[in-house]
């Protein structure tokens, strides 16, 4: 057994540790397990550049950005806002429920492509969570307004991992009963995809409880900033 | 038909694009960055087609691209561009103008992709499909793009150039950001050829009591974390950690069951998937999409529900797989 290719992952480990630009140290660490492994020069360009090839479709979101672009300049983002906020009696809560539900079920019918950071989360959901959440807080201070658009991000994750491998001809169920014909073990898709039910439950409630928490935080945090604001009246408001 | 590869051409000449607007800018080391970056999807096809026929050196001349795109992004500075007021009220008077209507070339790129693969099987030209079979959503997103981009433009009445501007604005904005999802997966094509699963297999091998079912689903549960978060994607970690510690202890010697801890073992991979930055594309790029002073700041929220279902997941397996 060739132990010296675990370099690459500690090239990788490194890296993040000592802060390194993560593009420099992806292509170090392809480049040290190459070697490692005993690789030509010749033979390790021709696999970089192959398997970069092959990984393109990670790109497609670049296609995104045009819309996303031009329709932002013309104050998407600002429409988003303001709509949700003339919604009576939108939470937070609820809003970013309704969306981790939705990516959910959207996932497990195969539509993953569908939602998207760069297609949903930055142009509609972040601005719309943070509107549903000032109409409870009032206007929030930036670092707030950041953990707001993180939350809105993580919803999206969390929606996406734990619905699509409810999904049967996707990619992870496929993978799962692929492996298992390699071995011998002949597998229904759909026995594997039922199993996945359970933790999309678990993954729905848990990061529900968690929005939730979140919410009364920022009311709590609101309302402390605010009491301090009118205890010292003489501090002029700007 | 419509294929897939167009798509990447389309994307490859905005890439280009980005390019020669940084270049008539004296932005050298953008404009190269994204000049490289075009290659694969204006060329991808000729390089993989070389490459199966035996001819190597594009597949080559691309690793060198990879390796200079590497030291260039080392370099470069990455971030959005800071908002001036004039900007913010000319978004305002924007956004009051046209209401709601500006949702729907947002929407369209959701709504129209979800019609797409859904009508896609009944859509023939001929007797030819309009959409190719081979990855369709991916064709499906890329068409919708296209008309959603349209859309925008009938919408806001602006020109093609100042759309296609905005759209290079975000790019740069997000610079080596962009381009890391593709080269994390490119090192975990490279880790399974050079052959770092294996050794890690026999390193879990080695060290685990593998009498004790606990120890082995123990082992399996967080190597899947584990390798998950090295190599952010728990399909790199799946096979791995399966050819070494699932199938063989846990399945042949506990007699677990394997449809269970395929699934419910996928999913805990995927809690590691929340808590790495090399799962770029779903915790780096959305911190620089929404410009957070912090870029571990999607990370920094989710952690909480990686851990508990972690343990839900354990707990689950623990439960129903013996």
């Amino acid at each position: 057994m060739n132990y010296w290719p675990l370099l690459g992952v500690a090239t990788v480990v490194a890296g993040f540790v000592l802060r390194l630009n993560p593009v420099l140290v992806v292509v170090l660490a392809g480049v040290v397990s190459g070697l490692a492994a005993g690789m030509g020069l010749g033979d390790l360009l021709a696999m970089l550049g192959d398997a970069f090839v092959g990984n393109r479709a990670l790109l497609l979101m670049v296609m995104t950005l045009p819309v996303i672009g031009l329709l932002e300049h013309c104050g998407l983002r600002e429409r988003a806002r303001d709509w949700i906020a003339s919604f009576r009696g939108l939470t937070l809560t609820r809003f970013l429920l309704s969306y981790l539900g939705l990516r959910q079920v959207l996932s497990m019918l195969g539509l993953t492509n569908v939602a998207g950071h760069a297609q949903t989360v930055r142009p509609l959901v972040a601005p719309m969570s943070q509107a549903a959440a000032e109409r409870t807080t009032g206007t929030l201070p930036a670092a707030a307004r950041h953990r707001v658009d993180a939350m809105a991000a993580a919803t999206d994750n969390v929606g996406l991992f734990f619905g699509e491998d409810v999904f049967i001809a996707l990619g992870a169920v496929l993978l799962i009963q692929g492996f298992y014909a390699q071995n011998g073990i002949e597998l229904e898709p759909l026995t594997i995809a039922l199993w996945a039910l359970p933790t999309a439950i678990a993954a729905f409630v848990i990061h529900a409880l968690r929005i939730a928490r979140f919410q009364r935080r920022l009311e709590r945090e609101a309302r402390a900033a605010q009491s301090a604001t009118t205890a010292d009246t003489r501090e002029p408001a700007c | 038909m419509l294929k897939l590869s167009w798509i990447y051409t389309l994307l490859g000449l905005f890439v280009l694009y980005a390019a020669l607007l940084n270049l008539r800018e004296r932005r050298w080391s953008m404009a190269t960055f994204w000049a490289i970056l075009a290659c694969p999807f204006l060329f991808g096809d000729l390089i993989l087609a070389a490459s199966s026929a035996g001819t190597r050196w594009p597949a080559q001349a691309m690793g060198v691209g990879v390796l200079g795109l590497g030291v260039m992004a080392a370099r470069g500075g990455l971030g959005m561009a800071s908002d001036d007021a004039a900007a913010q009220a000319a978004r305002r008077t924007w956004a009051q103008r046209l209401g709601n209507r500006l949702f729907v070339p947002a929407l369209a790129i959701p709504l129209v992709t979800l019609l797409l693969v859904l009508a896609g099987p009944y859509l023939r030209w001929g007797g030819v499909p309009l959409i190719e079979d081979r990855q369709s959503t991916l064709t499906a997103l890329g068409l919708a793009c296209v008309i959603a981009f349209g859309a925008a433009l009938r919408v806001t009445r602006v020109p093609v150039a100042t759309g296609l501007g905005e759209g290079r604005r975000l790019l740069d904005a997000l610079g080596w950001a962009a381009l890391l999802p593709m080269l994390l997966a490119t090192l975990g094509s490279v880790f399974a050829t050079t052959g770092v699963g294996d050794a890690i297999t026999a390193l879990v091998g080695a060290l685990i009591p593998t009498q004790s079912a606990l120890a082995c689903l123990i082992a399996f549960a967080l190597g899947m974390v584990l390798f998950t978060v090295i190599m952010g994607n728990a399909f790199a970690a799946f096979p791995v950690l399966m050819a070494g510690v699932g199938l063989p202890l846990l399945v042949q010697q506990h007699g677990a069951a394997p449809a269970i801890l395929g699934s419910i073992g996928m999913l805990t991979g995927y809690c590691g998937t929340l808590l790495t930055p090399m799962a770029a594309n779903f915790n780096i790029v959305p911190a620089v999409l929404l410009e957070l002073p912090d870029q571990y700041g999607v990370i920094r929220v989710q952690w909480p529900t990686a851990l508990a279902l972690l343990v839900v997941n354990f707990l689950l397996m623990w439960w129903l797989v013996f």
